[in-house]
């Protein structure tokens, strides 16, 4: 089950702590994997401890001539992109009213329009070999919302409309497209909080305790493997019950 | 039927799986060759290969017949 022996997979944001752990089990089931990020030194890391099967592929989401090139240099470096996971984000936190046109814009531009372009850049490959997985890494505020993380909710709520609309069209090739959304995973990203945050955060999930970057990389293998061909359009919230939808 | 002709009535045979005798001059994709919109893109993506060209959405749109593709890439290549 789940073996993904002769894909090849484009992670984004593979220098942080999910989009690493993704890539990681992805590689450990056999797929090739492609490894993207804006910092180089912790992809080369990662490909390092990965050893063969693993290409570094370093590009600025933000870049959208670099995004279009992406899709192309991951093709050409693994020979195709059976499966691609939109994994990279940024969040530019504040509330609404105080909130920069550029806080809006680089947050969109990055977490959404370049998921996006990326797509549209591996379908053709993936429709002429009738197989392919697109995933989206959204998030349980994409659902549910979260005071000042408008721009951040907003974006990884257009991926899961956007995920739905692609799934559609390309359903009837054996191209399936989901989301996986996280709740609270310990990364980077959440050691920012405070004590006193991350209490009040672990009181609302029946789970007790936050996720780690494993639960959402298992995840992914999952919508990635050949078992889950039926499932497309759907999104896996995997947040401990936080929020049940 | 001119190279092209031939080139063009190959990839429109082996991407909807019709006769080849189906595949006429006013034949049009959708209404009588039972492609969906989704396969009118992948044939203009196969035209754009196979002959080294850029097919335009504009102009894809206007390409409804196996003539109609004819006629644009021989105007095009």
């Amino acid at each position: 089950m789940f073996d993904l022996t002769g894909k090849s997979a484009l992670v984004t944001g593979a220098s942080g702590g999910i989009g690493g752990e993704i890539a990681r089990q992805l590689h450990a089931r056999g797929a090739n994997v492609g490894l993207s990020g804006t910092r180089a030194a912790p992809l080369q890391a990662l490909a390092e401890e990965l050893g063969p099967r693993a290409h570094v592929l370093p590009c600025d989401l933000s870049d959208f001539a670099a995004v279009d090139a992406l899709a192309r240099q991951a093709a050409e470096a693994m020979g195709a992109v059976d499966i691609l996971v939109n994994n990279a984000g940024i969040t530019r936190d504040g509330l609404l009213m105080r909130m920069s046109d550029e806080d809006w814009q680089q947050v969109i531009d990055v977490n959404l329009t370049s998921a996006f372009r990326l797509s549209r850049g591996v379908l053709r490959g993936m429709m002429k070999a009738r197989w392919g997985r697109i995933i989206y890494i959204t998030s349980v505020v994409g659902i549910a919302g979260n005071g000042g993380q408008a721009n951040y909710a907003a974006a990884k709520a257009g991926m899961v409309g956007l995920s739905k609309s692609l799934a559609q069209e390309v359903a009837s090739r054996n191209v399936t497209v989901n989301c996986i959304a996280p709740g609270f995973i310990s990364t980077a990203m959440t050691e920012k909080l405070t004590d006193e945050q991350k209490e009040k955060i672990l009181v609302e999930i029946p789970a007790g305790a936050m996720g780690v970057p494993a639960d959402i990389a298992a995840a992914t293998v999952y919508l990635a493997s050949p078992e889950a061909s039926y499932v497309t359009g759907a999104t896996l919230h995997v947040n401990g019950g936080m929020t049940m939808i | 039927m001119s190279d092209i002709a031939n080139r063009v009535k190959k990839i429109v045979v082996e991407h909807l799986g019709v006769e080849e005798d189906k595949v006429t001059e006013n034949a049009s994709f959708i209404d009588d060759l039972g492609a969906d919109s989704l396969d009118t893109v992948e044939l203009v993506m196969a035209f754009e290969e196979e002959f080294g060209i850029e097919i335009p959405d504009d102009a894809a749109e206007t390409i409804q017949t196996f003539g109609d593709a004819v006629k644009f890439i021989s105007e095009a290549a």
